[in-house]
């Protein structure tokens, strides 16, 4: 087992290395970092001062590391939109991408998994039907669209709940969090309900199709014919069973939520990473992009490992491996 | 013929599966019975019915398939048209049943002694320390060596072998009065084949259970069965002692399939078949079902369908051995 | 060729899709949607490019059934006096194309990629492999977002066709992974056929063997895989195009008519942002209705 996590270990190593490649080559070559910094009135002598004073003139395997260790330590330089470092605009707004992130895929979660174990297990009749077609909804219609409907019908029609911001927050040193106020939550519900609900319906229709399959297994055969009750086999053996692949995609949405909040945060102008990123797009703000990527990448990575070991700690089978029998 | 005493009583059973292009019929009046502790073998090839039988009889066919009409009797109670709950409490307690893969029939996720403890607990309420000790013992019954330690593994951790014997536990656990076995051999090894089949013998001889066994295997019918089953196209063709039935089968196709099987002392260029196939659910001919390949076929094979009738010792479907066919003669 | 038809409509694809009121109806929506935007000119009462024929003084009218609404202007009009109804067809066509610019791409590229992985198989296998892996751990939007957002940096003054190309090249490259995954696995079983072997010792060369054995037996996942994709790629382009870094401006998809109504939505005037949407929801919800009965339709085990 030691091997298994060594091995992946490395492998996570080496994509961050490929995604700092890529983000490196984003800095260098796209757009011209001096040009960006000094403007284009700069003298030609303040131009090659600059490049010596930023390493530019050294060679390319030294920049990528000097990149890289820079990159390491968070400094990915200035924002050249917003002129300040790009770690403290990034470490301002963490708090609240995670916070959305994690509320929605609770929701996410919450709801989806018990969903789709009753559309499984009711498979045929009518609230099982519908929930597959209210699913089919959910995949069809865009994010933002549903942000901007719930907009219209709480925000705007029923006056309920705001449509912006993040209301109150509390600060602990550099976190901050609105969980803890009455406005912060308001403000948070409509936002998490828009991130979760496309995650919803992918983990209910993943439940509902693995508990299809697992219910026509073999093993569960065995169980009726041992006489076993409708509760042990759903719930004791068919639930277990389907969870276990649910669990491996289940994490790798969680970091696609991460994602997904660019449009969620853009639509309720939720002050976080996603909004930052989306506004270094439309303005080609390299260092943030680069920046963003980076810590994305660590993210998906992370949370791909603790997936794999979580996978490993549940399938007795895969403990197995490398084990004579 | 039903007795008093017949354990398990199948009457004029028909299985019948509604399709988009018709219902096909998969058993079509098929009858026969069991008596307490006795060990009836099913053979046939592939399609004859013999595992839709099985299922009718544990009462988990697979939808659309449906007991179109036709009586299952266990004990002399009708079991056939059982609410699911009352049924769920016969299985497994009453009737036990022996699938053929036994890789897929343990849950992997689960411990051998965890399903066991289960079963055991659901049938016979006994508590958690009783019940793991009967477990214990049911494993070690089954020839499992260190079984004290081998409960709490898992189902991966034990050969093809081993994993049948299992499976044979679980489904003798709640001692139930017939196992339903189908084709408990085919997936293992030919050298294990004769270990498990003798268990299965021994274990359900001293619970006095007694055993459906459905292969196609007719030499694992020849060293196990009290009585054997001939079924084909979905009916019972004939059914008698194993001896009888071996030695002088009464039908042409039981007689085909004993020819087929070549004798140790013999000296063969080319081996014994039956010349056709056997015909598809759709596409059953009118009379007696085997008449097309039958070498002893006559006018009447071919336009009426023959029932169960009374030869020496066994029964045949087969005009051959009717008493107007012998006037005739 | 005539053989084909005649067993498709023979089969059970064709006899499953009759008896499916769902199917039908999702199709003639489907249907009726490409026609509109296929045919704009046409079939559009106005032209909502035509500055001209603008007139301001019609502008922010509601739709006909409302009060203050005009029946010129059946689902009214936005700011500048453009007919909502007419810049739906024009949206909806741009959204098309591009949505299923990106599919031929995706697959072009998928497929491609996973026939090559399955059938050459040893490190190049491994490669590719090892790059879906990567980028499927990623989500899509962030890799259509990354790339259109280089796109731009790299030629901040691109004309028209060079953003669209940008864009489909950015939706195609999120969206390639599935294909090539589904592709090679079949590939793979069917390489290790003996008839494939038996080919290869003649000496057919490797390249007709996969076209001839391969792709057949792959036609139907990819098939319902790409209808799947238009959807997503459609909503793809919408969500890019509202977050302003799709399509450009002076050709109005979907997503930038909703993002524009958007602003107007606190003023009372819906019309603008809801028409837009729901054609949009439209269009996906009948296509990916599709996409779903295809996949049970052609799942052998369900039937």
């Amino acid at each position: 087992m030691f091997v298994f996590i060594l091995r992946r270990l490395v492998q996570a190593l080496i994509v961050m290395l490929a995604v700092a490649f890529i983000a490196f080559m984003l800095f260098q070559y796209v757009g011209d970092p001096v040009s960006n910094m000094l403007g284009q009135d700069a003298t030609p002598e303040q131009r090659a001062e600059l490049r010596r004073q930023l390493g530019l003139d050294a060679a390319f395997p030294v920049q990528f590391a000097h990149f890289v260790a820079n990159a390491v330590q968070g400094d990915f330089g200035l924002s050249l939109r917003q002129g300040r470092q790009v770690s403290s605009l990034i470490v301002e707004r963490f708090p609240a991408t995670l916070e959305l992130s994690l509320v929605a895929a609770l929701i996410a979660l919450g709801a989806g998994i018990p969903l789709g174990v009753y559309a499984a297990l009711r498979r045929g009749r009518f609230g099982a039907q519908l929930l597959m077609m209210l699913s089919l909804l959910g995949v069809s219609l865009p994010t933002f669209l549903i942000g901007i409907l719930l907009i219209l019908v709480f925000a705007v029609l029923l006056k309920w709940l705001p449509s912006f911001g993040r209301g109150d927050v509390v600060a602990f040193g550099p976190w901050t969090t609105g969980l803890l106020t009455a406005d912060g939550l308001r403000h948070l519900l409509l936002p998490a309900v828009t991130l979760a609900v496309f995650q919803l319906t992918l983990i209910m229709r993943l439940v509902r199709a693995e508990m299809l399959e697992v219910l026509r297994t073999d093993y569960i055969k065995f169980a009726r014919a041992r006489g076993l009750s409708d509760r042990a086999i759903y719930f004791g053996h068919a639930l277990k069973n389907t969870l276990v692949p649910v669990i491996t995609i289940t994490g790798l949405q969680l970091g696609s939520l991460i994602a997904f909040s660019i449009i969620t945060e853009t639509v309720f102008q939720w002050p976080g990473m996603g909004l930052l990123f989306i506004q270094a797009v439309q303005f080609a703000d390299i260092p943030v992009m680069a920046a963003y990527l980076c810590l994305i990448s660590l993210i998906f990575v992370t949370i791909n490992l603790a997936v794999d070991l979580l996978y490993f700690s549940v399938d007795p089978r895969l403990r197995a491996e490398g084990k004579a029998h | 013929m039903s007795s008093p005493t017949s354990l398990l009583e199948v009457r004029h059973l028909r299985v019948e599966f509604p399709t988009r292009r018709g219902t096909l019929l998969a058993l079509d009046d098929v009858s026969f019975d069991i008596a307490p502790g006795e060990i009836l073998g099913v053979v046939g090839e592939s399609g004859a019915g013999k595992s839709l039988t099985g299922a009718a009889i544990i009462g988990l066919l697979d939808p659309p398939g449906r007991i179109a009409s036709g009586e299952i009797l266990l004990d002399g109670r009708r079991i056939d048209n059982l609410p699911y709950e009352q049924m769920r409490r016969i299985r497994g307690r009453q009737i036990g049943a022996i699938f053929q893969d036994p890789l897929t029939s343990l849950n992997p996720l689960y411990t051998v002694g965890r399903q066991l403890v289960e079963t055991i607990t659901t049938h016979l309420g006994l508590g958690a320390a009783q019940a793991r000790r009967r477990a214990i013992e049911l494993l070690e019954e089954t020839g499992i060596p260190a079984a004290g330690q081998r409960i709490d593994q898992y189902p991966h951790q034990f050969s093809g072998g081993m994993r049948q014997r299992v499976v044979i536990a679980l489904a003798l656990a709640a001692n139930p009065k017939l196992i339903v076995a189908d084709e408990p051999t085919t997936a293992l090894d030919v050298s294990i084949q004769a270990q498990i089949i003798s268990l299965l013998k021994r274990v359900c001889r001293e619970q006095g259970a007694a055993v459906m066994l459905v292969t196609h295997d007719m030499g694992v019918i020849a060293e196990t069965c009290d009585r054997v089953a001939v079924m084909y196209a979905g009916r019972l063709a004939e059914v008698g002692p194993v001896a009888e039935v071996i030695h002088r089968p009464a039908h042409p196709y039981t007689a085909g399939l004993m020819g087929s099987i070549p004798a140790m002392d013999e000296d063969r260029e080319r081996l014994l078949q039956i010349d056709g196939s056997m015909p598809r659910l759709n596409a059953v001919p009118p009379g007696c079902a085997y008449n097309p390949r039958c070498p002893k076929v006559f006018d009447r094979c071919r336009v009426e369908r023959p029932d169960l009738m009374e030869v020496e010792g066994t029964r045949a479907a087969c005009w051959l051995h009717s008493v107007q066919t012998e006037l005739v003669r | 060729m005539a053989g084909m038809f005649t067993r498709f409509f023979d089969g059970d694809v064709w006899h499953s899709f009759r008896s499916s009121p769902v199917a039908i109806a999702a199709a003639l929506i489907a249907v009726a949607c490409l026609f509109c935007a296929c045919f704009a000119e046409w079939v559009a009462p106005h032209n909502p490019f035509d500055l001209a024929s603008l007139e301001l003084m019609d502008a922010r009218l509601p739709p006909a059934w409302v009060e203050g609404g005009s029946g010129k202007y059946l689902l009214g009009t936005d700011d500048q006096g453009r007919d909502i109804l007419s810049a739906l067809m024009y949206g909806a066509r741009i959204s098309l194309l591009v949505g299923f610019a990106s599919v031929l791409l995706s697959m072009v590229l998928g497929v491609g990629l996973g026939l090559l992985a399955g059938f050459v198989g040893g490190r190049v296998d491994a490669f590719i492999m090892r790059v879906c892996d990567v980028m499927l751990s990623f989500p899509s939007i962030l890799i259509a977002l990354l790339i259109d957002g280089v796109g731009r940096a790299l030629y901040p003054n691109a004309h028209d066709v060079l953003a669209f190309l940008v864009l489909i090249l950015a939706i195609s490259l999120s969206g390639w992974v599935q294909y090539a995954r589904t592709v090679r696995g079949s590939t793979l079983v069917e390489r290790n056929r003996e008839y494939v072997q038996a080919a290869r010792v003649i000496g057919v060369r490797p390249l007709r063997i996969m076209r001839r054995h391969v792709l057949p037996n792959v036609l139907g996942p990819v098939l319902v895989l790409a209808t799947l994709q238009v959807a997503a790629a459609i909503i793809t382009e919408a969500t890019l195009s509202f977050l302003g870094v799709g399509v450009p401006p002076t050709s109005p998809s979907l997503g930038t008519l909703i993002r524009v109504g958007n602003d107007f939505l606190f003023s009372g005037e819906w019309w603008i942002t809801i028409w837009p949407s729901a054609m949009l929801v439209l269009i996906a919800l009948s296509v990916n209705l599709l996409g779903d009965w295809l996949r049970d339709a052609l799942n052998p085990r369900l039937r």
